[in-house]
């Protein structure tokens, strides 16, 4: 793999300035769908320009560069460590370079080392499949939508969500209020139904990895999607919470087996800057075509 | 769009209303987490600081040196306020700021103190980091970047025409608790 970490470096920095086309369209309609000579529409035509003044740059969409989270694919017998090792060097040097802020800081005594890697970062997830083919897809997930996840424990009383899908909607929905435009809206949920704490929030990460416009091949959470993104829309929250029409982009669900005594519904919220890419590599490690 | 230009005065803050586009021209500088909470446990502001009649921004950017030594920012959106309400309050106060910029809005301690002293929150979209970035015609100086890191120093940036949206007002208004309470209203009726 003796391209692996140039290969890795240009999909960190396609990752940070270029948006993907299935969230482009998004952003696009939602500009449309919002009423002329707003405040609203104003943001959304910052937004619109950021996206092409990134791309043309080649600089961050953001300068909140995020959490930077690896999900590998690959065969048997794949080198993990090698690959850790490369993904952090290019880590390092897309820090250098401004593709990536100094952003990981050392939770105890506050200290930014400036490099990005420590303990947590990046974070890599591998996946083992029976295909020879190596699939590298990043996000840089950015920490005021971070912050806005939420994490429900059904039955909630407050909300009145019982165990069922019509809960799980209560959750979502209350989820979407509670977050108003704090997390850089319009947004897109990843969302899990099920699992325990840490599982339930992972799973709603990889739901993001979804394309916008794909289908759930379980019809009931198509459903559901589809409702929570039309009721949400309904809600007048809009644009970083200025009102207006489009307050979600998407919504995405999957789930997982729970314990009897569980039933969780996690809810991670993915900011306008979605900022998801992915390769497929060869057995050199060069970038043999990109998967957004 | 409403022209403001740095140093602002109480009459020209006091003028604004939820909901109007400002473009602001002069001098910005950056202060986030850990600059609120330095200052609220009392510490001074380093010398070179003066944020009389000025404008804070909640921002922390990516700035690299160029080859001449100057600074350059190649990005530079706003961060989450709300971080900042259990200090905002005393610092627009206690420093006599006109504007907070920021985004995701602010609570009622910040809006009180809007009222009290004659300042403004200003929005700016979040994530359009490029669109602010390119309004900074100039990067002055840094401040406590050794005790703070880059993202949570002081910065100071001139700049033109950075555009804001006024979501809390001198005059008690804010845009977020209007749109929350419509929202929640309305979500009522889905449910």
């Amino acid at each position: 793999m003796t391209n692996l970490q140039d290969s890795l470096l240009e999909l960190i920095r396609r990752t940070s300035a270029e948006i993907p086309d299935d969230v482009h369209r998004a952003i696009l309609n939602a500009l449309e769908q919002e009423k002329k000579g707003t405040i609203a529409e104003s943001a959304m035509k910052i937004i619109d320009q950021n996206i092409a003044l990134a791309k043309n740059k080649s600089q961050p969409i953001c300068q909140d560069t995020g959490s930077i989270l690896f999900y590998v694919d690959c065969p048997a017998n794949f080198d993990q460590l090698t690959f850790a090792d490369t993904a952090r060097e290019a880590v390092k040097l897309a820090t250098k370079k401004g593709y990536l802020r100094q952003n990981s800081v050392d939770s105890l005594t506050g200290r930014n080392d400036g490099t990005n890697v420590g303990p947590g970062s990046p974070t890599l997830h591998f996946h083992q499949h029976r295909s020879p083919e190596i699939t590298v897809r990043l996000m840089l997930k950015g920490g005021g939508c971070e912050n806005v996840g939420a994490q429900y424990s059904l039955p909630d009383e407050r909300l009145k969500a019982n165990r069922d899908l019509d809960g799980c909607r209560k959750a979502i929905l209350d989820a979407v209020v509670q977050a108003q435009g704090k997390g850089c809206g319009p947004g897109v949920l990843g969302i899990c139904i099920g699992g325990d704490r840490a599982t339930g929030y992972e799973f709603s990460k990889q739901q993001l990895l979804r394309p916008l416009d794909d289908r759930n091949p379980d019809p009931k959470l198509q459903e559901l999607e589809d409702d929570i993104v039309q009721t949400a829309n309904k809600l007048g929250i809009g644009p970083m919470g200025f009102g207006g029409k489009t307050t979600l982009l998407g919504a995405k669900i999957g789930v997982l087996n729970r314990l009897p005594a569980s039933y969780f519904v996690s809810i991670s919220y993915m900011c306008w800057a979605f900022r998801r890419q992915g390769v497929v590599l060869d057995s050199n490690g060069n970038i043999q075509r990109w998967l957004y | 769009m409403i022209q403001l230009t740095t140093p602002v005065s109480e009459a020209a803050i006091r003028a604004l209303k939820v909901g109007d586009e400002v473009a602001i021209t002069g001098t910005l500088f950056t202060g986030r987490d850990a600059v609120h909470k330095y200052l609220h446990e009392g510490g001074k502001l380093p010398e070179g600081v003066n944020l009389k009649d000025g404008i804070l921004y909640h921002c922390g950017p990516v700035v690299v040196k160029a080859e001449n030594g100057d600074w350059k920012c190649v990005a530079a959106g706003p961060t989450t306020s709300i971080r900042e309400e259990p200090y905002q309050a005393q610092v627009i106060r206690d420093f006599g700021l006109r504007g907070v910029i920021g985004k995701g809005g602010m609570g009622d301690r910040t809006l009180k103190a809007c009222q009290e002293h004659g300042c403004v929150y200003l929005h700016a979209v979040g994530g359009a980091a490029q669109v602010l970035a390119a309004c900074i015609t100039r990067v002055r100086n840094v401040y406590m970047m050794e005790q703070f890191g880059a993202p949570e120093a002081i910065w100071e940036f001139e700049v033109k025409d950075f555009p804001a949206v006024v979501t809390i007002d001198s005059h008690g208004r804010s845009l977020h608790r209007e749109v929350l309470a419509a929202s929640q209203a309305e979500l009522a009726k889905h449910l």
